[in-house]
């Protein structure tokens, strides 16, 4: 038997080929799969969203109910509960019409005005103690609370998925494959505070 | 959320791998070009560091703003333990001293995110946060638990059981009460809680099988290897002065040509580092999506 001579490769040899294994799954994992990945999470993510708004619309006939029994002549406030609700639950977007923004931009108008006429409801409940302490509207209190901070979960959480997924349509590896292959998608609508809602408190000093 | 810092390590004490033996100005030159190749690597696969607010889990009462008593800690942690191993829900109370100026209902859902409270897939945790200086605490439910620990029944043991206790100055008292009061509703669902533990401890004997089984291979890998090197001179054909045969492998015992006297010692008492999950504490994997109530005092 003859040793063999393997002659070992250079430093600067082993170093380049480690350097090219460790990129090499990198490589392959920014690739095809990622937008479809990104888009049903993002997708998912939304479901939750409508979700949490349908469970926040399902509570309101009872409140309102329980509202009446003390305060029924409380009418416009009542009724415009009653009305925004029934906008914000005509107005759906199913997760294929993300991308379109005059739809979302909508949906999110309508439920930002049923949260609105809900805030007024309860600032008007404050007058009415008895109200206050039944134990029907502590329950509905609580849980509309508990739905509140669902729908901010879920939102912040539509917003990362959302994030996620516009920037692999924009940033270089997966933006090839969007070119090529995903052609028709677009980036997905996220949710704004418009402009003109944002209320700047007026100081009114009543020196007119 | 994240700050997303990169923090590359040092690469001042990074050692040189280079062998010396290639002719010293050429290693030496090869080294200099290869040192940004290297520090190039190191930065890239470095681990990004989260801007951290959150405390970590030590256990599954942390205490970090010294509500709680010693013993009444140590009684807590053992209710909350027994609580597990009854039916795999994860209840931790976590006490801060503030939170840092965000409202205890984004940062309750981040830690309890972080930590991880519950089962991967069951997402049965909860999550008990006092905030002292803000004077806030809150009950954060995981998603798998929101039918059984509503909304209201959060608000009514944050009404009517802490708050009180926290008034009067009694936060151990107020959280233990509280920490019976979760255990009691959870458990009034009964057929739920014991489904939810057989579910959940048919994962963890999958577990400990695989666990059993790698152990078993490793040991004998290193048992078969150290026995064949004794058994050879025994049981082998003598081929010279420290040198046998045995099974097709030739083994040279000798101190010729200044090989390895080192090698017999060298081995490690290994299996030291299997932590198999029992000492620490850690969540299991599971979320929130916001369920709960909060409260003041």
């Amino acid at each position: 038997m003859r040793a063999r001579t393997v002659s070992s490769p250079s430093p600067r040899r082993l170093l380049g080929l480690l350097a090219v294994a460790l990129m090499l799954p990198l490589m392959a994992a920014c690739g095809f799969n990622t937008i479809p990945t990104n888009e049903e999470r993002a997708k998912a993510a939304w479901s939750e969203v409508l979700n949490q708004y349908q469970r926040r619309a399902d509570l309101i006939p009872n409140l309102v109910e329980t509202v009446k029994g003390y305060a029924a002549h409380e009418r416009e406030v009542l009724e415009a509960v009653v009305e925004a609700r029934a906008k914000a639950t005509q107005t759906q977007i199913s997760p294929e019409l993300l991308q379109d923004e005059a739809a979302f931009r909508a949906f999110q108008e309508n439920q930002a005005q049923l949260t609105g006429a809900l805030s007024r409801l309860l600032a008007v409940v404050e007058n009415y103690p008895d109200l206050k302490a039944n134990q029907n509207f502590l329950a509905l209190q609580a849980q509309l609370e508990g739905t509140e901070n669902r729908i901010a979960v879920a939102r912040r959480d539509y917003i990362e998925a959302v994030r996620v997924y516009n920037t692999s349509l924009r940033t270089l590896p997966s933006m090839i494959w969007a070119r090529i292959w995903f052609t028709d998608n677009e980036p997905f609508q996220n949710f704004t505070v418009a402009e003109d809602k944002i209320e700047v408190p007026q100081v009114n000093f009543g020196n007119d | 959320m994240n700050g997303g810092k990169e923090i590359g390590r040092n690469a001042a004490a990074f050692p040189s791998p280079l062998p010396r033996g290639e002719g010293a100005r050429g290693a030496d030159e090869g080294q200099r070009r290869l040192r940004p190749l290297i520090l190039f690597l190191l930065l890239l696969f470095s681990f990004p560091v989260l801007a951290q607010q959150l405390p970590a889990l030590t256990g599954r009462v942390v205490d970090n703003a010294d509500l709680i008593d010693p013993a009444a800690e140590a009684a807590l942690t053992q209710k909350l333990a027994a609580f597990e191993q009854k039916s795999s829900d994860q209840i931790v109370v976590a006490t801060v001293p503030d939170l840092g100026g965000e409202a205890i209902e984004p940062y309750a859902n981040r830690l309890f995110r972080h930590w991880g409270l519950g089962q991967a897939g069951e997402d049965n945790g909860v999550l008990l946060l006092v905030a002292r200086d803000d004077r806030r605490m809150r009950i954060e439910v995981g998603y798998g638990l929101e039918g059984t620990l509503t909304d209201l029944h959060s608000k009514l043991i944050i009404e009517n059981t802490m708050t009180p206790a926290f008034r009067a100055g009694d936060f151990a008292g107020g959280i233990s009460a509280a920490v019976d009061d979760i255990v009691t509703v959870l458990e009034g669902n009964g057929e739920e809680l014991e489904a939810r533990e057989r579910r959940n401890r048919q994962n963890q004997s999958v577990e400990d099988w695989i666990e059993t089984t790698i152990l078993i291979v490793w040991i004998s890998l290193f048992a078969g290897a150290f026995l064949f090197a004794i058994l050879t001179p025994i049981f082998g054909r003598r081929l010279g002065p420290s040198r046998y045969r045995w099974l097709g492998v030739t083994i040279d015992y000798g101190s010729a040509g200044g090989s390895d006297r080192s090698s017999r010692g060298g081995w490690s008492s290994g299996g030291s580092g299997w932590s198999s999950g029992g000492g620490g504490f850690s969540g299991g994997g599971g979320s929130s999506g916001g369920g709960g109530a909060s409260g003041s005092w």
